[in-house]
């Protein structure tokens, strides 16, 4: 039993084969609490698979994963979620025949014991109803809850997932591609949204736009087919041969 | 957020209705009595399973079951032993709920077509069991002879008119109960679980428990008006829960329009006064019922509240999701 503060995240040897492709290749990181690190590689490096290997979506071929000091690796993703993690997708994946605020209602009641009750209605909650309308004024949509999701531009949309992961006060919080199909000044005001974000949040976000990822985040982790190939502080990788190659291609 | 009365819905046409319901049927023939007892009873029905396709998004083709379970549960226990109506509304309720809680573990693995084949299958293994386990249900014959209830109160329910009355107290109850449901917190989180499952799970549910928990309240208000079709007929019978009535259960939600209650015992209405009209001039009422099955399907995906939300509030973009076919959600890379 070690005194020092738990890692917030420890991935060591995790492995995801999906039939013979190694999508996730022992791949080991240590994350400290309030860490803010970006994951950047090409499409396909298995950055997405990582996140869900990391939420519990995908279950792992090998290797171990423990969040806050606590081994989850074997743990459910809603079990994952009561520890303080959270995640966005890529793909944005929300209700989308459910209004902006009813959004918000599901993530919110998600890690209360509310969610079980059945025996009143959900507007006898109004804690949870202050709480939902706090995360829509945080993420910009604090005029948009009556709205449905469908009607939402794709922004707006881009805006909900992050208010969804951020209404269970996450400790860690996994932003896959927060900025994937904005406009340059939505992708700005994103950015300037995620940079604000209570510094207590340990933060890894996939990010394809390096301005992005370099003004969120320090420290970088790169990911190629599979494998960690570089791993430091950002000018460091920026400087690293290999992560120049990979992106730039062979001189 | 108020679904269970869909927004769109004319609230003044719903009160007329109920009006009706509770003033009309004093002045209505012994036919007509009869068919809107029946389309009563198998509007609870459809409102359960409604929690299942229209809450949960799955489609069951087993419902006939949890009525079966409901229906013999009256017919044994009220013809050889003499129960009366609290004893045997207790016990078919609480059987169709173990029933479906047993039902649940198998068919909640699935998703989808196979969810539907494995409640089909499920749902045949019921009526196999009335129709097989002679010394129990008396098989193809059936059980005759389930008396009116007795509830103390003056009038008998032997009458046509009272044991309507009846069926209606019970139609308004399991709307009650289903509708502080379907707005409570939980059934909020089945609207979830439909609209994308993965994301519920990452977001902290316990996802199963709660497909599980809505599958048998499903199952245990099926049951309920199981009880009360036993005691409307006086007569159960492996009939009663072939694979047609579960096909009929799910034409009603879908006519009406799932998730909203209301929209499936409107369905349910319709599809027992369709019946019983076109019995009178054709033999052929599994064609019709084809043909509105696929009418619904191509005109009105959402149902006749459906449409009339559309009609009402034609700002709303049409249903990705009409189809009940959900898109599939993989994350890339």
């Amino acid at each position: 039993m070690t005194e020092a503060p738990a890692l917030a995240l420890s991935l060591s040897g995790l492995s995801k084969e999906f039939g013979g492709l190694r999508a996730v290749d022992d791949v080991s990181l240590a994350v400290t609490p309030g860490e803010r690190r970006a994951i950047i590689g090409p499409n396909g490096a298995g950055k997405t698979t990582l996140f869900s290997l990391i939420s519990g979506e995908t279950r792992p071929t090998g290797g171990r994963i423990a969040l806050f000091g606590r081994d989850v690796t074997r743990l459910s993703p809603h079990r994952r979620a009561a520890l303080g993690l959270a995640r966005t997708y890529q793909i944005t994946n929300l209700f989308p025949r459910l209004t902006a605020l009813e959004n918000c209602l599901l993530a919110v009641q998600a890690l209360t014991p509310a969610k079980l009750h059945l025996h009143r209605g959900l507007a006898r909650y109004p804690a949870l109803f202050a709480r939902a309308r706090t995360v829509l004024e945080a993420v910009g949509l604090g005029d948009k809850g009556g709205e449905t999701v469908r009607t939402l531009s794709h922004g707006e949309q881009r805006q909900l997932e992050v208010a969804l992961a951020l209404a269970g006060t996450p400790r860690l919080l996994l932003l896959d591609e927060p900025t994937a199909g904005l406009s340059p000044a939505e992708s700005h005001s994103m950015t300037a949204l995620l940079k604000n974000l209570d510094s207590a949040i340990t933060l890894l976000v996939i990010e394809h736009d390096m301005d992005v990822a370099f003004e969120l985040t320090d420290r970088i982790t790169v990911l190629h087919y599979g494998r960690v190939v570089a791993d430091g502080l950002r000018h460091e990788v920026k400087a690293n041969p290999l992560v120049q190659e990979i992106y730039l291609g062979a001189p | 957020m108020r679904r269970a009365l869909p927004p769109g819905t004319p609230r003044i046409a719903i009160v007329l209705a109920f009006l009706l319901l509770l003033v009309a049927p004093p002045f209505l023939s012994s036919f007509l009595l009869a068919l809107v007892t029946q389309a009563v009873i198998y509007s609870i029905l459809a409102m359960s399973l409604d929690i299942i396709l229209g809450y949960i998004g799955l489609a069951s083709l087993g419902h006939a079951a949890y009525l079966g379970v409901g229906a013999y549960s009256v017919g044994i226990l009220a013809t050889r032993h003499g129960a009366g109506f609290w004893a045997t509304l207790a016990v078919g309720v609480l059987l169709a709920t173990a029933v479906a809680a047993v039902f649940g573990l198998v068919a909640l693995r699935a998703t989808g077509v196979y969810f539907l084949m494995i409640t089909l299958a499920l749902g045949m293994v019921v009526w196999g069991l009335a129709h097989r386990w002679v010394s129990m249900t008396q098989g193809d014959n059936g059980i005759s002879g389930v008396p009116r209830p007795d509830l103390g109160l003056p009038w008998s329910f032997a009458q046509g008119l009272p044991f309507y009355y009846l069926a209606f107290a019970a139609f308004l109850v399991a709307f009650g109960v289903l509708r502080v449901i379907v707005g409570s917190p939980f059934g909020k989180s089945l609207v979830g679980i439909r609209e994308s499952e993965s994301r519920m799970r990452t977001l902290g549910y316990h996802v199963w428990l709660h497909k599980y928990i809505g599958f048998m309240i499903a199952g245990g208000v099926g049951g309920f008006a199981g009880v009360l079709w036993a005691y409307y007929n006086g007569f159960v019978s492996p009939a009663d829960l072939e694979l047609a009535t579960s096909v009929e259960i799910l034409l009603m939600v879908a006519l009406g329009g799932r998730g909203t209650l209301l929209g499936p015992a409107l369905g349910a209405a319709l599809i027992v006064f369709l019946k019983n009209l076109v019995s009178v001039y054709t033999q052929r009422w599994l064609l019709i019922l084809g043909a509105v099955y696929i009418g619904t399907i191509v005109y009105a995906p959402e149902g006749i509240v459906g449409a009339v939300r559309q009609w009402t509030r034609p700002g709303e973009p049409p249903d990705v999701a009409a189809l009940g076919a959900r898109r599939p959600r993989r994350v890339a890379s």
